[in-house]
């Protein structure tokens, strides 16, 4: 005992952390292991009667991938792309502007208020607002016809591309405000002496974005990489609720959530948890590709430091 | 590597937490994995002999809207009152029931119910569903007899034959389950009629007169001529595509699945005429092509004035539910006359849950809104709807006190009337709402042109596959 000097706080640490830890046992891990378990089984509801769970191997996942899955896969992440792009360019653009100095926005807690309002709305309701605003007899045509811009009301919900521009669209405005906030911060985050010394050596603003801003912010434009794809793998609401859950027209725009979602009108629990199981995996993967590409050349030589290192020990050996 | 490792850990349970909540929906339901629904049928014996000391106090009534509720507090002279909320209403006795109501959208309500349902024997009686509303389209799945869900109305102290005498034939026959055992009824009928604008009759055939109309829609080969003149000078027919379906689907001669082929659904030929007549139709510019389906608001916005469709086929509750409240001229606009091809539309049937702890409420209420003469009056009168009695509406139809204001003075119960003595009822089976539902959708791709025929049928199969897994063949005529 007396050799003890220092004050055991860590545990305080684990009993603070420890509701985390409880709840997502129990909200997350326990019907994470179910949807797994599940997945194996025929397990779903005709009528009122229940049918299952018959174990049977790994049937859905076969017949999953004998279905339209990977089309599915493909429009989510081509609605995820179409939001995305845009999204990305324009929150970095905006980040900078917010934080340089020398252009000194007025007016910039108004702005950022503003840009962040759209993430606000419930996507649903958003969703719906689009709805009403391009349907064919909507505002949208309104003003279109009134300028003289077309005669006919433009159908944009018919064409497989305007279902898709308008997800996209949405998915945008949704979202680049939240980006931008981020990327300010991760701006601000950065010493200003480097963008001082930049200028004293003859920096213009476009070689300080991409040589200085773009590496020094990389983690945290990994952050928004990341979350994004697996918001837009999840991506449900807005073209659900757009194409009152037909992913109209031809199932362009069913998106792997909506998928899902259509198995579980039956309660089929076994196929939703082969696909869940299935959208898992790639989300981990997807992980762990961005997470290499965003460490693999790190300043503090995590990887490609040792990866040299490895390379000038077989050399001398 | 050890904080690799570490970090990939990490990332791991972060994706694992967000994926979790799809995955988190399938927890909660597992509970009573029996394979049947209801229970058994001890429930039913003991509910004929109860008396109003053994029941419980409350009264659950779960329904997909105000209707049911609206037309309960009308006629029910038990009720003393309602809370402003609208969630409860007390009996006199001091008896509450609780209003249950979850949207028809998306199937929210009959996810709502059945888990009610599944629950019930194991509920507390005060949570037990008493009365439960259930629509045309999916009213089969609740009157099956092996799930047994709804009670028979025999056991709950109901004789048809004799209670029930008023009532239309074919609302029995639908309220029946397989073994012709009625187990839900209803106060409505619904005939459907066309529904057609007078000005636009008065300006293309020189006539608003529903009689001169009514020769002019008499079938659907006079109404496509009828449909040439009204498109000369600028109309358009009908809606959309989506409005002749009923005409045609409640005229199959079978089931989408029949019981002999549980895993198989079978298109009738009359259906397929229907995506023949449709694409003719729109193409031929007999639609109005920015109207895409119903229930949204381009078909909203097609009731009003500023719209160029002349007819709607509806039955009565659409008339009042839907055209009203969308028509902004001024009444009288409208008048009705005899469709192309008879056909009902919906309907809402009342059923008893098994399992209730107050038999005798709930029997009283179900005579009470189906079988009252005065009540189903009184209805009538208040929501302008047609009700399920024989001769309150053969007495309305020639009764001048019914004619409607928003028709321009005209009775319609005549037209309802007629409509529905030649009604061929299509036998319903347990996937009609999705069958419905997906059959319209994939074809309607076809229509805009989006896919061609081929495709729309496989995105049909597609579809009614994933929506019901026990389907494995679809069968074209």
């Amino acid at each position: 005992m007396k050799r003890k000097k220092t004050v055991e706080y860590s545990k305080w640490g684990y009993i603070f952390i420890l509701p985390f830890f409880v709840s997502f046992f129990i909200f997350s891990l326990i019907p994470l292991v179910d949807t797994i378990r599940y997945s194996f089984y025929e397990y779903y509801r005709s009528g009122l009667k229940q049918i299952g769970p018959n174990f049977v191997g790994m049937e859905n996942y076969v017949s999953l991938l004998k279905s339209d899955m990977l089309k599915y896969a493909g429009n989510t992440m081509i609605l995820w792309i179409i939001g995305f792009i845009p999204q990305i360019v324009i929150a970095l653009l905006l980040a900078s502007w917010f934080v340089d100095v020398r252009l000194r926005i007025r007016g910039q807690q108004f702005f950022k208020v503003v840009i962040y309002l759209p993430n606000l709305i419930m996507a649903s309701a958003f969703a719906m607002l689009f709805f009403t605003l391009f349907s064919n007899n909507g505002p949208i045509n309104s003003i279109l016809m009134s300028i003289g811009l077309t005669k006919e009301p433009i159908d944009f919900m018919r064409t497989a591309f305007g279902t898709r521009s308008l997800v996209g669209v949405m998915n945008f405005l949704m979202w680049f405000g939240n980006s931008t906030i981020m990327l300010m911060a991760a701006i601000m985050g950065i010493s200003p002496d480097i963008f001082e010394a930049s200028e004293i050596d003859g920096c213009n603003s476009v070689q300080r974005f991409f040589l200085i801003t773009l590496p020094m912010i990389r983690p945290i434009l990994a952050y928004t990489l990341i979350t994004a794809i697996i918001g837009g793998l999840q991506m449900f609401d807005v073209p659900q609720i757009l194409t009152n859950g037909q992913g109209s027209p031809d199932r362009t725009s069913t998106t792997l959530i909506m998928f899902l979602n259509n198995h579980l009108k039956s309660k089929n629990y076994g196929m939703a948890g082969a696909l869940s199981v299935y959208l898992f995996i790639v989300s981990g993967i997807l992980c762990y590709i961005v997470y290499r590409i965003t460490n693999d050349d790190d300043d503090d030589g995590s990887k490609a430091a040792a990866r040299k290192q490895k390379k000038a020990e077989r050399r001398r050996g | 590597m050890k904080k690799k490792v570490v970090s990939i850990l990490l990332l791991t349970a972060m994706t694992a937490s967000l994926l979790a909540g799809c995955g988190g929906k399938d927890s909660g339901t597992q509970t009573g994995n029996t394979t049947n629904a209801g229970g058994d049928s001890a429930g039913g014996d003991t509910a004929g002999g109860g008396t109003a000391a053994e029941e419980g106090q409350v009264i659950n009534i779960y329904s997909f809207n105000d209707e049911l509720k609206n037309r309960i507090t009308a006629v029910y002279s038990e009720i003393e009152s309602t809370s402003d909320d609208g969630t409860t209403s007390t009996l006199k006795d001091g008896r509450i029931i609780k209003w249950i109501i979850n949207p028809n959208q998306d199937g929210v309500y009959q996810d709502k119910l059945d888990e009610a349902l599944m629950a019930q024997m194991t509920a507390a009686a005060d949570d037990k569903v008493d009365i439960f509303a259930a629509e045309l389209d999916y009213i089969v799945k609740y009157t099956d007899a092996d799930s047994d869900a709804a009670m028979t109305l025999e056991s709950l102290g109901i004789n048809p034959a004799t209670d029930l005498a008023d009532q239309y034939e074919f609302t029995k026959t639908v309220g029946s389950d397989q073994n012709g055992v009625q187990r839900g009824t209803t106060w409505q009928a619904c005939p459907g009629v066309l529904v057609y604008r007078r000005d636009i009759a008065k300006e293309v055939f020189g006539t608003d007169d529903p009689v001169e109309i009514g020769k002019k829609t008499a079938d659907w080969a006079t109404m496509k001529a009828t449909a040439e003149e009204l498109k000369a000078k600028g109309y358009y027919a009908f809606s959309s595509y989506a409005d002749t379906f009923r005409t045609y689907s409640n005229n199959m001669a079978q089931q989408w699945v029949t019981t002999e082929n549980p895993n198989t659904v079978k298109v009738d030929q009359i259906v397929m005429d229907w995506v023949t007549d449709s694409k003719e139709w729109l193409d031929a510019g007999y639609f109005d092509p920015t109207v895409k389906g119903q229930w949204n608001s381009d078909w909203f916005t097609a009731m009003s004035s500023s719209s160029k469709v002349f007819a709607f086929l509806f039955p009565a509750w659409g008339i009042d539910t839907q055209m009203v409240p969308n028509w902004d001229g001024e009444a009288g606009a409208w008048a009705v006359t005899n469709a192309p091809l008879s056909f009902n539309w919906g309907g809402t049937f009342l059923c008893a849950a098994t399992g209730t702890d107050n038999p005798q409420i709930v029997k009283d209420i179900i005579l009470a809104l189906t079988a009252n003469k005065d009540n189903l009056t009184e209805i009538t009168k208040k929501y302008s709807e047609f009700t399920n009695a024989q001769s309150v509406m053969s007495a309305a139809a020639s009764d001048d006190t019914y004619a409607s204001e928003f028709l321009g003075g005209q009775n319609p119960y005549g037209y309802f009337s007629d409509s529905l003595a030649s009604i061929k009822m299509a036998p319903l089976s347990a996937y009609d709402q999705g069958c419905v539902e997906l059959f319209q959708n994939s074809f309607s791709d076809y229509f805009q042109g989006q896919v061609d025929f081929d495709k729309a049928k496989s995105n049909f199969e597609t579809a009614i596959m994933e929506r019901y897994p026990e389907i494995t063949t679809v069968e074209w005529p």
